[in-house]
């Protein structure tokens, strides 16, 4: 137990509990009197320094991580690094969003808390322990509940922050049964032991311990069957808490998720139980965590079908980006399921040396995705943001002429949803098609291709209902023609992220390189 | 007339005139005599310089160049006598047609834009000598004639234009058709590859080797596009209507140069191309040719509108031409018998110039009569003009004895030509023609006492003779029609020579 | 320097959308101005082209960790169609003059919408052409949605969803390609070198092939066109017949005939005489043709005559490709060309000169207005446009349908058959149009020519006469001397024929 090594793994964490301490500090005692502008200002860019500060001291790390008893518990390898990066930039950017908003006069808790929870992102997605894990996931969760709750003058937002709240502690208690059953089969709870701990004949309790672990994790990322919270949530919580929950919760789950998959499940089990006929149709390795396969593929399957179909009949923009939200999650699972290609033999060295390179390209691809809707989700609660307060609600109807009334917001609307309906140049199209290519890559077997197929199916239909906003903003003939005034910082952020959509999208090696850079 | 193209020359001025003339307004008309004038002049050129150095075994003027070769599409054109003549009918009937039309009150420049266009889709086919050249100035001369028809003809213009185009339509995409599989077969359209190719039986072999044995349906399908042109029965149904509802000026151009591109036709391309299909089915394209003939004749004799006693009256005459065309189809067996065919072609393109000619005229004196009575021209609506208006009679009458065959004018050797070729070849179908002639004759001769003898109607008292400018303008045709009357050999001697070489290239 | 095309599209696209309250005067000089721009490089690329074969002018790594990379490159077929793709930018400028509602936006989608379809037929990479041919579909919605007439809202929503499914068949057989590829590559020419294996051709080749054909108007598919068409203003409308629906066919013969061609092979088994793929699409492409032309002879609205005639004229392009043979493939591509110049033409005619000033489209009631006497420049207009489009020849459209016939011939006669009496009914069809519209019969009561005194039609402006000479010129002009765009266009069906296609 190094606690040199602990500290330095940690200090992104600690800048950001840091932060969250300044803030409160400054707030609760020196802004009291001041006006509520200046407080939100204040906080806000307190905050995004405490963000900084933590992008910063992930720049410090060395590469090596924490260890205990030999165990890796904190690691520092590149999907840890590439999703704290990730998690902070948009932590940084939901913070800005907060300017100009007045749904809480506490605007120093709802910084601070805003920050823990980002703490444990952080902390999820850099742990190789199930305890560790489970703290991270608390620690953000317990956040979310709180932000999700903070518009106290909406009932919406309380009844949201209910469902939420309850939802997520009976999926946290099944998680934990779950990482019960782990540490029963394995005695251990580090992700490296378990693999190599779990005997031959703990199968069938193992299927039990993954329905249990996709229940948990399912329900961060809002797949479906686990997504009744997202609707509610995404329209009762403010702003930027939404954005916030959309954003780097999903990228810190995702990061998890890749964890679990991957350092789980070391090459070297084989399996004599279920049939050949499953490897063969799956065209992949069908080690051990074969039955994490099918429950993830189908949970897949069903996030893209439900979260599109349901989205068509949306009215709210909010529920349709929630309802598109369980959709991407369903393509961003493909890519986390479908991650190992078949070789035919089960000889360790090589199978770690064939799978090492088309692994890492579907990880890499689901970081790009990850990342990249983070980024646009941000952008897009913005803009919804801006027109509910300017017009009180946030129905498709109110954003009717709202080129006319603020050209570059329904500029900014227009880039970001058209990314988000995968349409090039944006970075949603090339997002979705790396993933798609990653996948193919990987395994091109039939089961593999029809999920594909389905994905991009499912795509063209997305595009209907982001159309139906897109029309409002630009076809329809306008009723109300006064203009949306918006903050300069807000519409700068704004910009900023819808430049960044174009950009990334016209040269995606922009960040397709920096991600592979750390696996050199 | 080395270097000059004067083929291309001869078909571009008429549209350049169409252009300048479509800008003119009133002086459309003067703008449209220059143009016609001059091609006349230009035509008339062609001609004597085909008459003095005739060549035989081939045509004269060539220019060839590459077009689109992949698709055997070749800027090819020459004469032979039968185009030069065919050159020469068309400036003059274009002529007569633009000096007839001095009352074009309603956009004179667009019509005489479209007749000038017409004009050259004229002297383009008559100078084509690859199907795609040739197709495209058919079918550019079709579109003219159905604006003329349609924008300036009488009360029911619409059906008559509609029926004029739907026929000709039809009949060019049969002939395409044909063509496409003769193309598809010998990788070539240009006809004289396919007439060599065709007189050795090469054709038919090529076709039936590529497609099948199709050859007699391609022969159908060519000789249907023609039959609505000249008019044969029974695709004629679409003339009476047109030739009566089109503006006078309209129709000299319809019967004196238009259906003579139907018969060239024949000559061009069927007879070449499919004589051996044409010669096995003879028979009944013998007998639907004396149908025309004859039923052409009694349908005339049943008419009370002028304009169509001499539309029916020209399907008859083409009558004679297709007995002729038919009538030669035989194997060629002996010296008589090449006698009577070459007597029989010569007095088919005889009568196309002829006819071309007197039709015209007769529908210039149809127009005349119109105007002057204000718009009747039934056949009891006139009487006794031979008193008020002499001269009138006097070339009228020409004109009505040379359509009859009076010998002495034009009209009487085309008829005896065909007939002295036709006895020996056909006499059966020969005989009954002589019906025609009796029943024309009748015809002709109704007319003349209906219109000029007897008392004169009211409305006919104060009818003027013709007027200076309108002798200068006839005078020379009718002479015309003496001249070629008196003096055949003017003609004979230069087609005569094309005659010969084209017999010797056509097998049966 | 073809590139040029596409930079100077999306540039002049960005400048105008910037431009928010400017003088519709000068939005509509900018646009012009880019679009003849884009016209005279394109000149210059074909021009200069003359005689080379497949010329590489850009070739950047875009994505290097997949090899993506940013290729532009151009053979005879490409040159032509950006030739095409130039004249019906500047005619679309020339006959949206009198845009007045957010002119500067119209234009920005106009510009936008041509700089993909540029792209697109300069793109020698898969993903790059993929990503044009996605770009274009967003400009399109707006242009309806916006700026049309009849049920614009359902048509663009149509529209964009059928395009955006179309393409999406495409995506699918791209990834499954790019992957059994091995990853490595997206080129066009280097896929073409791949030699998938036959079974996978046999799937991903109808998949491809549907998904572009989808956007070629290939029946059954093609039910977004007439209503798209129909929808669309003016300017967008000479677009979409002109210009869009060959990106469908040069997607088609490109992407699925040239890199999967072992999938149009013979499956072994026959039914019906369809035994192949190629069998299948030829017979849809027939039946696309007869089709159009049967329904467009019902149609009362004289727009949708000339939309269901796209989807008519482009069945003839399908079948064309579809005979895998030099002469047809020619004629397929040159059809591309001619329909692609006829169609602005028309569409230009019924829209722009007709019914901006008579605001009534339905044939019934133009019959009455006497329109060869009120508006002789459009009657006669039409008279041409209608000749080329029935195919006539001296036209662009009989050189490009005679080779498309000759070729089918040498596979199927039958086919020809059927297409013959697309081309029959075609010509009744437009002669129809032609009739009612202009040349009706019926005489006018005193009550109409009274009114027919007070509301004199506007005078034709000089933008539609220029482009309706501009367009009329280049369709007879290649009519008579279709060398000109034959000397480019076959020895670039020669070398595409080589390399695989059999």
């Amino acid at each position: 137990m190094n606690y040199a090594d602990l500290f330095r793994v940690t200090l992104p964490e600690t800048a950001l509990e840091i932060a969250a301490l300044v803030v409160l500090i400054v707030d609760l005692g020196f802004l009291r009197k001041a006006a509520l502008n200046l407080r939100v200002t204040v906080a806000a860019l307190l905050g995004v320094a405490g963000c900084g500060a933590a992008l910063w001291t992930v720049g410090l790390q060395n590469g090596s991580g924490f260890f205990v008893d030999g165990r890796e518990v904190l690691v520092v390898g590149p999907v840890a690094v590439i999703a704290q990066v990730g998690i902070l930039v948009l932590t940084a950017l939901t913070l800005l969003l907060l300017i100009d908003e007045n749904f809480t006069h506490h605007v120093g808790e709802f910084v601070a808390v805003v920050l823990m929870a980002a703490a444990g992102g952080l902390l999820i997605v850099a742990a190789q322990d199930l305890l560790v894990i489970f703290i991270g996931l608390e620690l953000l969760s317990l956040g979310l509940y709180i932000l999700t709750a903070f518009a106290k003058r909406s009932g919406k937002s309380a009844e949201a922050a209910m469902k939420y709240y309850l939802f997520g502690g009976m999926s946290a208690a099944f998680l934990l049964f779950g990482f019960s059953y782990l540490y029963g089969l394995s005695g251990s709870t580090n992700l490296a032991a378990i693999e190599q701990g779990i005997p031959q004949q703990g199968m069938p309790l193992l299927y039990v311990a993954w329905v249990l672990i996709v229940a948990g994790l399912g329900f961060k990322v809002a797949a479906v069957p686990f997504h009744l919270w997202a609707p509610d949530t995404y329209e009762g919580a403010p702003a930027p808490a939404a954005a916030f929950i959309a954003s780097v919760s999903k990228v810190a789950s995702f990061a998890l998720l890749l964890n679990i998959c991957y350092g789980l499940f070391q090459p070297g089990k084989t399996w004599s139980g279920p049939p050949q006929l499953l490897n063969e149709i799956f065209r992949t390795e069908f080690a051990i965590w074969q039955p994490l396969l099918i429950i993830l593929i189908v949970v897949a399957a069903a996030s893209m079908i439900v979260g599109n179909l349901a989205a068509l009949a949306q009215v709210s923009v909010r529920r349709l980006l929630a309802y598109s939200a369980i959709a991407h999650a369903g393509y961003i699972l493909l890519g986390v399921a479908v991650r190992r290609p078949y070789t035919g033999q089960v000889d360790t060295i090589h199978f770690v040396l064939d799978s090492f390179r088309p692994a890492f390209r579907s990880t890499n691809a689901v970081l790009f995705y990850v990342l990249t809707y983070g980024l646009t989700t941000i952008g897009a609660f913005g803009v919804v943001s801006v027109v509910e307060r300017a017009t009180g609600s946030d129905r498709i109807d109110s954003f009717v002429g709202l080129n006319k009334r603020n050209p570059v917001l329904a500029a900014v609307l227009l880039v970001l949803f058209l990314s988000l309906a995968g349409i090039p140049p944006l970075v949603g199209f090339y997002a979705k098609f790396n993933l798609f290519a990653a996948v193919l890559g990987v395994s091109a077997g039939p089961v593999p291709f029809a999920l594909v197929a389905l994905a991009v199916a499912f795509s063209v239909v997305s595009l209907y209902y982001y159309l139906q906003v897109l029309k409002r903003a630009y076809v329809m003939p306008t009723v109300d023609e006064s203009p949306i005034k918006a903050h300069p910082v807000t519409m700068a952020v704004l910009v900023a992220i819808a430049a960044a959509v174009v950009v990334l999208g016209c040269f995606p090696a922009l960040l397709q390189n920096w991600i592979e850079s750390f696996y050199s | 007339m080395s270097g000059i193209p004067i083929l291309t020359l001869l078909t571009v001025l008429p549209l350049v005139g169409a252009v300048i003339a479509l800008g003119s307004g009133r002086h459309a008309r003067a703008v449209a005599l220059v143009t016609t004038l001059l091609s006349l002049a230009l035509a008339l050129v062609v001609w004597t310089e085909w008459s003095r150095v005739p060549v035989f075994g081939g045509y004269g003027f060539i220019e060839q160049h590459a077009w689109a070769p992949s698709l055997g599409i070749h800027y090819y054109l020459g004469v032979d006598g039968l185009g030069a003549l065919m050159l020469v009918l068309s400036a003059i009937v274009t002529l007569m047609s633009v000096d007839a039309a001095h009352r074009v009150h309603h956009q004179p420049g667009l019509y005489f834009a479209l007749v000038l266009t017409l004009e050259a889709g004229l002297f383009g086919s008559f100078t084509a000598l690859n199907f795609f050249h040739w197709f495209l100035f058919w079918e550019l001369s079709l579109i003219p004639a159905f604006f003329l028809i349609k924008l300036w003809g009488g009360a029911r213009r619409g059906p008559a234009a509609t029926q004029f185009f739907i026929y000709t339509m039809a009949g060019s995409a049969a002939l395409l058709v044909a063509f496409l599989a003769v193309f598809l077969s010998t990788g070539s359209m240009d006809f004289p590859h396919l007439t060599l190719l065709a007189s050795t039986g090469e054709l038919e072999q090529l076709v039936t080797a590529h497609l099948g044995p199709v050859m007699m349906w391609l022969a159908i399908g060519v000789l249907a596009g023609f039959a609505v042109k000249v008019p044969m029965i029974p695709f004629h149904t679409w003339l009476p209507a047109a030739y009566a509802e089109a503006p006078s000026p309209v129709t000299m151009l319809l019967t004196g140069a238009m259906s003579k591109m139907g018969v060239y036709g024949l000559l061009r391309i069927a007879l070449p191309l499919f004589g051996h299909q044409i010669e096995q089915i003879r028979t009944p394209l013998l007998v639907l040719a004396v149908a025309t003939v004859v039923m052409g004749a009694w349908a005339a004799a049943a008419q009370k509108d002028l304009k169509r006693v001499f539309a029916y009256m020209s399907v008859n005459h083409l009558g004679y031409c297709l007995l002729g065309i038919f009538a030669l189809a035989v194997p060629a067996a002996g010296a008589a018998a090449i006698n009577s065919q070459a007597a029989a072609l010569n007095g088919v393109i005889f009568q196309m110039f002829n006819h071309g000619i007197t039709a015209a005229a007769l529908f210039w004196f149809v127009a005349m009569l119109q105007e002057r009575t204000g718009g009747h021209r039934g056949i009891d609506q006139f009487g006794g003009l031979r008193k008020p208006a002499p001269v009138l009679a006097g070339l009228m009458g020409i004109a009505l004895f040379s359509s009859l065959g009076l010998p002495g004018l034009n009209g009487f050797p085309g008829e005896f030509l065909i007939f002295r070729g036709v006895f020996p070849l056909a006499w059966v179908a020969a005989t009954v023609s002589v019906l025609g002639l009796l029943v024309t004759a009748v015809v002709i001769l109704t007319v003349i006492q209906k219109v000029f003898t007897g008392p004169v109607p009211e409305h006919c008292v104060g009818f003027p003779d013709l007027h200076h400018g309108e002798r200068m303008a006839l005078i020379p045709v009718i002479g015309l029609m003496f001249l070629v009357g008196l003096l055949p050999q003017l003609i004979v001697a230069t087609v005569n020579p094309t005659v010969i070489n084209l017999l010797a290239h056509w097998r049966f | 320097m073809l590139a040029w095309t596409i930079y100077l599209s999306f540039a002049g696209a960005l400048v105008l959308a910037i431009l928010p309250k400017a003088k519709p005067a000068l939005v509509r000089w900018l646009a012009l101005s880019v679009a003849v721009a884009g016209l005279a490089v394109a000149i210059a690329g074909f021009i200069s082209g003359m005689g080379q074969g497949l010329t590489v002018f850009v070739d950047l790594p875009w994505i290097p960790s997949m090899g993506i990379h940013f290729l532009l490159a151009a053979d005879g077929i490409s040159r032509v169609l950006v030739l095409l793709t130039g004249l019906a930018a500047v005619a679309g400028v020339l006959f949206s003059w009198n845009i007045e509602l957010r002119a500067n936006e119209f234009f920005a989608f106009f510009l936008a919408l041509i700089g993909g379809v540029y792209g697109v037929f300069l793109s020698f990479d898969l993903l790059l052409l993929f990503v044009f041919y996605e770009i274009a579909i967003v400009p399109k919605y707006f242009l309806i949605a916006i700026w049309g007439s009849t049920r614009r809202e359902y048509a663009a929503m149509k529209l964009a969803i059928y395009s955006f499914a179309g393409s999406a068949m495409v995506l699918i057989g791209l990834l499954a390609a790019y992957a059994t590829a091995g990853s490595h590559s997206t080129s066009l020419i280097q896929l073409g070198h791949a030699g998938f294996p036959a079974s996978f051709q046999m799937w991903c080749f109808p998949l491809v092939f549907t998904g572009f054909a989808i956007l070629a108007g290939m029946w059954p598919f093609h039910t977004w066109a007439p209503t798209g068409h129909v929808a669309a203003p003016t300017g967008a409308s000479m677009l979409l017949a002109g210009v869009v629906m060959k990106l469908g066919a040069y997607g088609c013969l490109r992407v699925g005939i040239a890199l999967f061609p072992r999938g149009l092979d013979p499956w072994g088994v026959s039914f019906l005489g369809i035994g192949s793929w190629r069998d299948v699409f030829a017979v849809l492409a027939v039946i696309g043709i007869v089709y159009g032309a049967l329904v467009a002879l019902a149609q009362s609205d004289f727009k949708f005559v000339i939309g269901y005639s796209s989807v008519s004229h482009m069945g003839f392009v399908l079948l064309g490709l579809m005979t895998l043979n030099q002469i047809g493939m020619t004629g397929a591509v040159m059809q591309m060309f001619s329909h692609g110049i006829i169609a602005g033409l028309l569409f230009a005619i019924v829209g722009r000169i007709v019914y901006d000033r008579t605001h009534t489209r339905q044939l019934a009631e133009l019959e009455t207005m006497h329109l060869s006497r009120r508006l002789p420049f459009a009657a006669w207009a039409f008279v041409i446009a209608g000749m080329a489009s029935m195919g006539l020849p001296g036209f662009s459209g009989f050189v490009a349908e005679l080779q498309v016939l000759v070729g089918a011939w040498k596979v199927n006669p039958w086919w020809v058959a059927a297409a013959g009496v697309g081309i029959v009914v075609g010509v009744a069809y437009t002669w129809r149009a032609l009739q009612k519209a202009f040349f009706g019969d019926l005489l006018p009561s005193a009550h109409v020519l009274e009114q027919e005194h007070g509301h004199e039609l506007a005078a034709i402006t000089w933008p539609e006469v220029t482009g309706v000479v501009m367009l009329a010129g280049v369709s007879l002009f290649v009519g008579l001397y279709p060398r000109i765009l034959l000397d480019t266009i076959e020895p670039a069906v020669k070398a595409l024929l080589a390399g695989g296609v059999q």
